[in-house]
């Protein structure tokens, strides 16, 4: 009988995440093999995997053969490998200075939550003004300072707009990091310490050999669910650069296509190229994680 | 004498590394808040703090753009998917919490799976839906296609919460003939608070933050939410973008967002952590 009520219970929720959650996804897999444009989405014809790859009259065609998406594509695991990769370490930092006790502590703690609680577009364009070439403080600051002679135009210049975009992501997504990392350093045992300072081992050494090993399941639950979040990033760059190539990753390349081209088939072919990569990358995590797991010795 | 030395140097250390964490956490909000308080020329001069209490950027929001309107769709559509995710997550959470069945795993794992999901990858099917139900370029359209972002961790906090509660709970009830609908609303709900309160506030925050969904299934002026109203907020004529008014309204939305993060602080700190760490 209450196997048969969970069922009952569970009814609703299903049926809301298939709606918005399962359909969609087989329909937008569905149109990626079809001609389908936004005005008219009832009239389209199957094109097999043409908006995929296409060779036709000596020429190939498709979301495959463009370089715009290659591009696109190193562009995001670039970014989500750089921002990742200082989110850790800069949230280790963070969390290990919140978990030493001090007077101010209650404060800071307060304060780091201030950047993840600010909304995506309005961080982008708080930065972007903070940004501005022209009347920016941080070019007023860094002229002030000396370390640049002329205004710099963070956010247009080609080779500075994705760091541009890398910082901010970084400032957003590092108290994130540093929280989670810092429930698990609050659950480690005090007496290994207790043992390591009485040993008179130094403090750095400690932290590698022993803290470092202990918090390393959690320190990859969190890089997986950033580097989720860094793979799928569209806000900040939409807000921070708008459209603009250099900085196009592939939520924004795919939306271009589908929203701004109307190009539903081929925009859903990109979008479920996608998907692919971040499953991929999901099942290779967590495949790793059991592999590593059942090394001897842990 | 070396020794206290060294001490004084950590500590020295120590508190500039907490300085530089507060003044990079604050200083990007803080300066906002200046620049909101200037306006025409006095905005184009960095200034470090306001010069004087100047509101011209607020009342324009306010009165030449229908930003109150935004704040009014955004509530609505942050609070229905709020309630929405709260009561499916619930009797969702009781299934997947406290009764054993077959394949509980694998649907806990589904159901965290679809919050992987890139929001671009459900964009053109969640379109065709939305205009089927006839709701594109409405809120409740909005709010629908919303519920694939927050439902899927709502369930996963409240169903880690509950199966942390003692078993001898719901038996007593069952033994004395309570329904599963009863049980949940008698026994369960008024336990559940101190996971339904962070969990409604993260999906608050997430449903008040969203763009792309908006951005794509409600851009016209009487529908657009914060975020979307605030990205295509543009001036006139100038070249340059309204900086003060875009100030004034990222404050004006952030403010509410930033006091109930402070107030709840400690609460969603243990959500965020139930969520992620025991996953």
């Amino acid at each position: 009988m209450r196997v048969r009520a969970a069922w009952q219970f569970l009814a609703p929720t299903l049926i809301v995440l298939a709606l918005v959650a399962g359909w969609p996804l087989l329909r937008t897999l569905w149109f990626g093999f079809t001609d389908a444009t936004l005005d008219d989405l009832a009239d389209y014809r199957f094109v097999g995997l043409a908006n995929y790859l296409e060779y036709d009259d000596g020429e190939w065609y498709g979301v495959l053969a463009d370089p715009d998406w290659w591009s696109a594509v190193w562009r995001t695991l670039w970014f989500a490998a750089v921002s990742v990769s200082l989110e850790t370490v800069l949230g280790l930092v963070v969390a290990l200075a919140l978990n030493v006790r001090f007077p101010l502590r209650g404060l800071l703690r307060a304060a780091i939550l201030i950047p993840w609680a600010i909304p995506t577009v309005v961080s982008a364009k708080m930065w972007g003004w903070m940004l501005n070439d022209q009347f920016g403080v941080l070019n007023h600051v860094f002229m002030g300072l000396r370390l640049i002679d002329q205004p710099v135009a963070w956010t247009a210049n080609p080779d500075l707009a994705m760091w541009a975009v890398i910082m901010v992501d970084v400032w957003k997504a590092t108290p994130f990091m540093a929280l989670l990392i810092l429930a698990a350093l609050q659950m480690l045992p005090g007496d290994c310490y207790e043992a390591a300072r009485v040993d008179g081992i130094h403090p750095v050494r400690v932290f590698f050999r022993v803290t470092l090993p202990l918090i390393r399941p959690a320190l990859m639950v969190a890089v997986v669910f950033r580097a989720l979040d860094a793979l799928r990033v569209f806000d900040l760059i939409y807000v921070l650069t708008s459209n603009a190539r250099s900085t196009m990753s592939m939520s924004v390349y795919a939306r271009q296509q589908l929203v701004d081209f109307q190009e539903v088939g081929y925009g859903s072919a990109a979008s479920m190229l996608l998907f692919l990569v971040i499953a991929m990358l999901t099942i290779s995590a967590i495949a790793l994680g059991r592999l590593r797991q059942q090394e001897p010795g842990r | 004498m070396t020794w206290n030395w060294r001490r004084l140097a950590l500590r020295t250390g120590f508190a500039l590394l907490v300085l530089a964490i507060l003044v990079v956490a604050v200083f990007p909000f803080y300066y906002a808040v200046v620049s909101s308080l200037h306006s025409g020329s006095a905005l184009f001069v960095p200034a470090l703090w306001p010069e004087r209490l100047d509101l011209a950027n607020y009342r324009q929001i306010f009165v030449q753009q229908a930003f109150g309107k935004n704040i009014l769709n955004s509530l609505a559509v942050a609070g229905g998917v709020v309630l929405l995710s709260l009561f499916l997550g619930v009797t969702a959470a009781y299934a997947l919490g406290r009764v054993a069945f077959r394949g509980r795993g694998l649907l806990l794992m589904t159901i965290l799976g679809v919050s992987m999901f890139p929001q671009v990858a459900v964009l053109s099917g969640m379109f065709e839906l939305i205009r089927a139900l006839g709701l594109y370029d409405t809120l409740p359209g909005l709010g629908l296609a919303n519920m694939i972002l927050t439902l899927p961790f709502t369930v996963w906090v409240l169903t880690t919460f509950m199966r942390e509660l003692p078993k001898e709970l719901e038996e007593a009830a069952f033994v004395d003939g309570a329904s599963p609908w009863l049980v949940v609303r008698r026994v369960f709900l008024p336990l559940l608070w101190p996971a339904m309160v962070p969990a409604g506030l993260l999906a608050f925050i997430v449903a008040w933050n969203e763009f792309l969904f908006a951005l794509t299934f409600a851009l016209s002026p009487g529908t657009r939410t914060v975020p979307v109203a605030i990205a295509l907020l543009s001036g006139g004529s100038t070249q340059e973008l309204p900086w003060g008014p875009i100030m004034a309204a990222s404050v004006v939305v952030t403010v509410p967002v930033i006091a109930l993060v402070l107030v709840f602080q400690r609460r969603i700190v243990a959500g965020l952590t139930a969520g992620a760490v025991k996953g």
